[in-house]
C-alpha cells in the first residue's frame, strides 16, 4: 500500500498551521489594538473562508494564483508555478483553517485581563514586551486550542485543495483526496483504511485539545 | 521635584477637573467616596487614560500638554502605579515580576535594585513562588517591590489596603509608612479610608464628583474644614445652619440654640462638630460652667467594638418630631459605663474650640 497520502497530509497541515499560526496571531494581536467602524469589514473579510464553500474559496484561489491571475503573472515571471504542486496543499489548508485560529486567538487575547497588559506598560515594557512575555503567555491555552484546531481543519480540507492542487499521486494527494478517488475507484478497502488514519489522528488531536483546555486558566501558574 | 497635575476629562457622570501639586516628602491622600473619580485620575497620570485637556509635568519633564499636543506613553513616564488587586503577572513567579519591571533600568543597575526593593518590603524567601501561593499581604509587598524596581519618578497607590482583611491592614499601613519615608519623591495615595489617608499622608486632596473640595495639610483640612461637604467627607456627623448674633455668638438654627464661637467668620453659614468631640458635662456639679452646655435626651445608640455612638435630641425628650435626633456623640465604652444609668436629661457641651465655622 502507498503510504504517500498521511505523509503528505502530515507536512501539508504542518506547515500550513505553522503559516496560519503566525498570520492569525499578528492578525489577531493587530485587531485587539485597532477600533473603528471599518474593523467589522477586516473581521468578515478574516472569518470568509469559514463560512463559504471550500470549493468557492479554492476557485478565487485558482483565479488569484493562475497564470492569469495578478499573483500568478508575477510568479510566472520567477518561472514559479504553483498551481498543482505540493505548496498549493499548503496554501489551500492554511487559507479554509485561517479563521478558526484568528477567531480563538482573539477571543483568548480578549480575555486577558487588560489590567497585566497595563500594569506592563507602566512598568516600562515596551508594546513588543507586553505582547510576548504578557498577553501571549496569558492567552496561550486559547491561542493553542486554536492551533489545534486549525491543524484539525487542515487535516480534513478537502474542496478546496482539489480545485488548486488537484490529486496528483506522491504530490498533492492528501489523505481526503485519497480516500475520494478511492471510493469513485470502487477500491472500497483502502477508502476504508484512509478513513480509519483520519479518524484517528483527529480523534488524538481533539483528545489533546480537551485536555488541555481543563487544565487552563490560573490552576496551571501554581507551583509545579 | 514635584508633580504638578491639570486634568480635565469628561466621565458619563460628571467631568472630572483637577488641579493640584504633590510634592517631594510629602505624601499626598487623594480621599473620595467611590465613584469620585480617584482611581480615573491615578490612571491619567499613569497615562493609560486619555483626559480631554489638562497638563502633567513630574520635575522636569512635561509628561502630558494636551495644549502642545504632547502625551508620553506610559511606559516612558517612569511612573509607578500600584493596582487595587495588584496586578501580579500569574505566570511569572515574584522574582520574575520583579525582573519584568527592572528590565526598564540599566542592566549594571538591575541587580543592585533587585536585591534592594526585595529587601525593602521584606519579601525574601518568596522570590520563587507565584503570585496565587501568596497572602494578599505579601502580594500586595510583591506588587509594592515590582512597583519600585523601575525605580519610578513617583509612585501612585490605588486603594492599597482595600483588598486586605482588617488585621492585615495595620501590619501593611507601617510597611507603607516605612516606604514612603524612604522613598521621598511625589507619592499620591487614593483611598475612601478617612483615618487610612489621614495616617499615611501628610498632604490631602478631597475629591467630590470629580472636582477638588478641598486641598492642603491635613490638619487644617480637618480642624478647619473649608465647606460642610468637606467635613462631610472627612467624616464629621453634625452640622446647623447658623445665623451670627454677635460677634462670638451664633445662633444655630437647626440645633436651637445658641453657641459661643472662638473666631466667628464674617460669612459663617454653617457651624459643625465632629461625633468625638461632643462632650458631656457633669452638669450635676454646681458651679459648673454652662458655656454651650445643653440638656439632651438619648434616641438610639449604634455600638462598635470600642466605642459607641449616641444619637441625641436636644431641648426635649424624643416625642416622634423631626428631627428625630440632633447631634450624634462618639464616646469610649468605659466614659459611656459612667453616665449611662444617670437620669435624663444628660448634658452636652460643644466646646467653642471644638466648633467650627464654613462659609458654605
Amino acid at each position: 500500500m502507498d503510504w504517500s497520502p498521511v505523509w503528505i497530509s502530515l507536512a501539508t497541515s504542518v506547515t500550513a498551521t505553522l503559516i496560519t499560526m503566525v498570520f492569525g496571531l499578528a492578525a489577531a494581536a493587530w485587531r485587539e489594538r485597532h477600533n473603528g467602524p471599518l474593523m467589522a469589514f477586516v473581521d468578515g473579510i478574516c472569518l470568509l473562508p469559514l463560512v463559504l464553500p471550500p470549493t468557492v474559496v479554492g476557485f478565487f484561489l485558482l483565479l488569484f494564483l493562475g497564470h492569469n491571475g495578478p499573483f500568478g503573472k508575477l510568479l510566472a515571471k520567477y518561472e514559479v508555478t504553483i498551481l498543482f504542486t505540493w505548496p498549493a496543499t499548503v496554501i489551500a489548508a492554511a487559507v479554509v483553517s485561517f479563521p478558526l485560529m484568528y477567531l480563538t486567538a482573539r477571543a483568548a487575547l480578549e480575555q486577558v485581563d487588560p489590567h497585566f497588559v497595563q500594569a506592563a506598560r507602566t512598568l516600562g515594557a515596551s508594546e513588543w514586551r507586553v505582547f510576548w512575555e504578557v498577553a501571549l503567555p496569558l492567552a496561550w491555552p486559547g491561542v493553542l486550542a486554536g492551533t489545534i484546531l486549525s491543524f484539525a481543519r487542515a487535516l480534513g480540507e478537502f474542496g478546496a485543495t482539489l480545485m488548486l492542487a488537484g490529486n496528483i499521486p506522491g504530490k498533492t494527494a492528501t489523505i481526503p483526496i485519497a480516500i475520494y478517488f478511492a471510493v469513485e475507484g470502487d477500491d472500497i478497502k483502502r477508502a476504508l483504511a484512509w478513513c480509519a488514519v483520519d479518524v484517528g489522528i483527529s480523534l488524538i488531536l481533539l483528545a489533546a485539545l480537551y485536555s488541555w483546555t481543563h487544565t487552563r486558566g490560573p490552576a496551571r501558574w501554581a507551583r509545579r | 521635584m514635584a508633580l504638578e497635575v491639570k486634568i480635565e476629562k469628561q466621565l458619563p457622570e460628571f467631568a472630572l477637573n483637577v488641579a493640584f501639586h504633590a510634592d517631594d516628602g510629602a505624601p499626598l491622600s487623594v480621599l473620595g467616596p467611590s465613584g469620585s473619580g480617584k482611581t480615573m485620575l491615578l490612571r491619567c497620570i499613569a497615562g493609560l487614560e486619555r483626559p480631554d485637556r489638562g497638563r502633567v509635568v513630574l520635575g522636569e519633564r512635561v509628561l502630558l500638554d494636551t495644549g502642545q499636543k504632547i502625551r508620553v506613553p506610559a511606559r516612558s513616564r517612569k511612573v509607578g502605579l500600584l493596582f487595587q488587586h495588584y496586578a501580579l503577572f500569574p505566570h511569572r513567579t515574584v522574582l520574575e515580576n520583579i525582573n519584568f519591571a527592572a528590565r526598564a533600568l540599566p542592566k549594571n543597575d538591575r541587580e543592585r535594585r533587585i536585591t534592594e526593593v526585595i529587601l525593602r518590603t521584606h519579601i525574601s524567601g518568596l522570590e520563587h513562588r507565584y503570585p496565587r501561593e501568596l497572602s494578599g499581604g505579601e502580594q500586595q509587598r510583591v506588587a509594592l517591590a515590582r512597583a519600585l524596581a523601575t525605580d519610578p519618578e513617583a509612585l501612585l497607590l490605588d486603594e492599597p489596603l482595600s483588598a486586605l482583611d482588617a488585621h492585615l491592614r495595620g501590619q501593611i499601613e507601617a510597611q507603607l509608612q516605612e516606604t514612603f519615608a524612604e522613598y521621598k519623591r511625589p507619592t499620591l495615595l487614593v483611598t475612601h479610608n478617612i483615618e487610612e489617608a489621614y495616617r499615611l499622608c501628610d498632604q490631602l486632596l478631597v475629591l467630590s464628583r470629580g472636582h477638588v473640595a478641598a486641598f492642603g495639610p491635613k490638619q487644617e483640612i480637618f480642624e478647619r474644614p473649608p465647606t460642610v461637604q468637606v467635613a462631610r467627607l472627612t467624616g464629621c456627623k453634625n452640622f446647623s445652619k447658623v445665623k451670627v448674633v454677635a460677634p462670638c455668638e451664633i445662633e444655630a438654627l437647626d440645633w436651637g440654640c445658641r453657641l459661643h464661637v472662638p473666631q466667628p467668620k464674617e460669612k459663617a453659614a454653617f457651624v459643625g462638630i465632629r461625633a468625638h468631640h461632643v462632650d458631656f458635662a457633669e452638669a450635676a456639679l454646681p458651679g459648673a460652667s454652662t458655656e454651650n452646655t445643653f440638656p439632651c435626651w438619648l434616641v438610639r445608640s449604634s455600638e462598635t467594638p470600642f466605642r459607641i455612638t449616641l444619637f441625641l435630641k436636644l431641648h426635649a425628650p424624643p416625642n416622634g418630631d423631626s428631627p428625630e435626633f440632633h447631634l450624634q456623640a462618639e464616646v469610649f465604652k468605659e466614659k459611656w459605663e459612667r453616665f449611662r444609668d444617670e437620669p435624663m436629661p444628660w448634658h452636652v457641651r460643644l466646646s467653642p474650640t471644638a466648633l467650627f465655622l464654613t462659609p458654605e
